[in-house]
């Protein structure tokens, strides 16, 4: 599995500190994030794959700095957002599942054929030619997903991918991201979803409030609640 | 052209896009330079039957020419005015059999393709354009369209919900201010899918 490390991550928006003093050598295949809204937990989500610089500290994967190789590490790491809509850009969704491999360099046969097997891979064969705004939200969080592990990254982030769907496309999504084989940082306020996963960190004010299994490290969540 | 592509696997949808497109030009130009009732007639019997070989409903073919409409009354009736109706009836039959020939196009073309070919298009001007950023900018465009609708329809919703009557101001910022936010968002997916690496 790639080695996520943050180093002395600090990270501030002018004067207002979100994260401080994070180290963290994250190697499992399971990875959850969890913490409050406005805990910090989103911004150390994005610096994995370099959308969120630090401002002191460094982030790397796989020994590449997010910093330095940005392009080296966004090949390995996919990232999900919670609202599918910013993420799609073509008028279907076959095409918008290609847009992702347009810089790749492989060859048309080769696009379409991987094309082919993601979206069959989803369940969006059937739906390749319709427009994504057609789609359930669950469909669409579907394709958001195709559209990233088309490029097959080793390491996918998602960041409260399950936010915005209804609990049967919630389920879906979760069962989905659980059977993938590639490295999974899920950041979720959905707790049910870190079942099974290898750790889960609690991010509260900016720090690490717990780094733990998933039983140990969400009592100590729950506690951090009240 | 937004979402206009039909899926197909007719003659004409599996043709490539650059021959598709310069056989447009060509027809389009010869229409609009002989300007002949011949070559009306010819070119409006021409541009059904690439419809039936296309197998492009008829429904979706009135549904391309049919927001003309306003443009070809103003036309026509301006032209009649002027110059008498036959030459209204041919300037607004071009038009509409241009703009028929056109959506064809569209209908048979997928977004992508479209995209290929102005990026290889541009491809001898890379010295100075970047071909895959305009081909980017151009999708871009494309998407921000329908998006737009979105945004403007959820704040006239909002603003009707909350009881307020007209005004620009409360149509004109939160609408920017969510236009902006969409922008951003969409930015970051778009770094994130590594598409400007």
């Amino acid at each position: 599995m790639p080695e996520i490390r943050f180093a002395g991550v600090r990270h501030a928006y002018g004067e207002r500190v979100v994260l401080e003093s994070i180290d963290l050598q994250l190697t499992e295949r399971r990875i959850g994030i969890v913490g409050g809204n406005g805990s910090g937990k989103s911004t150390l989500a994005r610096m994995i794959n370099g959308l969120v610089m630090p401002t002191g500290g460094t982030v790397s994967v796989d020994g590449l700095d997010t910093h330095r190789d940005g392009k080296g590490v966004r090949a390995r790491v996919g990232f999900v957002f919670t609202d599918p809509d910013n993420q799609i850009v073509m008028p279907t969704v076959q095409e918008d599942v290609a847009f992702s491999l347009r810089r790749s360099g492989l060859s048309k046969d080769e696009r379409r054929a991987r094309v082919q097997d993601t979206l069959q891979r989803f369940g969006l064969g059937e739906h390749a030619d319709h427009p994504p705004h057609l789609l359930s939200g669950g469909q669409k969080q579907l394709l958001a997903l195709a559209a990233v592990l088309v490029r097959r990254p080793r390491l996918l982030v998602a960041d409260e991918p399950t936010t915005l769907l209804d609990l049967r496309n919630a389920r879906m999504v979760g069962e989905l991201l659980a059977g993938l084989d590639e490295q999974l940082v899920l950041v979720t306020h959905h707790l049910e979803l870190l079942h099974g996963f290898d750790r889960v960190v609690v991010i509260d004010g900016g720090r690490v409030a717990a780094d733990d299994a998933p039983a140990p490290a969400l009592a100590a969540y729950r506690a951090l609640l009240g | 052209m937004i979402g206009a592509y039909r899926p197909g696997s007719s003659l004409l949808h599996r043709m490539p896009a650059g021959p598709k497109l310069l056989g447009l030009v060509v027809a389009l130009v010869a229409i609009a330079v002989t300007r002949s009732w011949w070559t009306l007639g010819v070119a409006t019997a021409a541009t059904l039957a690439l419809y039936a070989v296309a197998r492009i409903p008829w429904s979706a073919l009135w549904q391309q020419v049919r927001p003309l409409r306003w443009v070809v009354l103003f036309i026509g009736v301006l032209q009649w005015i002027t110059t008498g109706w036959q030459a209204a009836l041919m300037v607004t039959g071009t038009l509409v059999v241009s703009v028929a020939l056109a959506a064809l196009f569209t209908l048979t073309t997928r977004v992508t393709a479209m995209l290929d070919l102005t990026v290889k298009l541009l491809h001898p001007l890379r010295r100075f354009v970047d071909p895959d950023r305009v081909g980017l900018v151009l999708a871009m465009t494309i998407r921000a369209v329908p998006l737009m609708v979105s945004i403007v329809q959820d704040v006239q919703q909002a603003r009707t919900a909350r009881g307020v009557g007209f005004s620009l101001r409360a149509m004109a910022v939160p609408a920017v201010v969510r236009a902006l936010r969409q922008a951003d968002a969409m930015g970051d997916a778009l770094i994130a899918r590594g598409v400007d690496d």
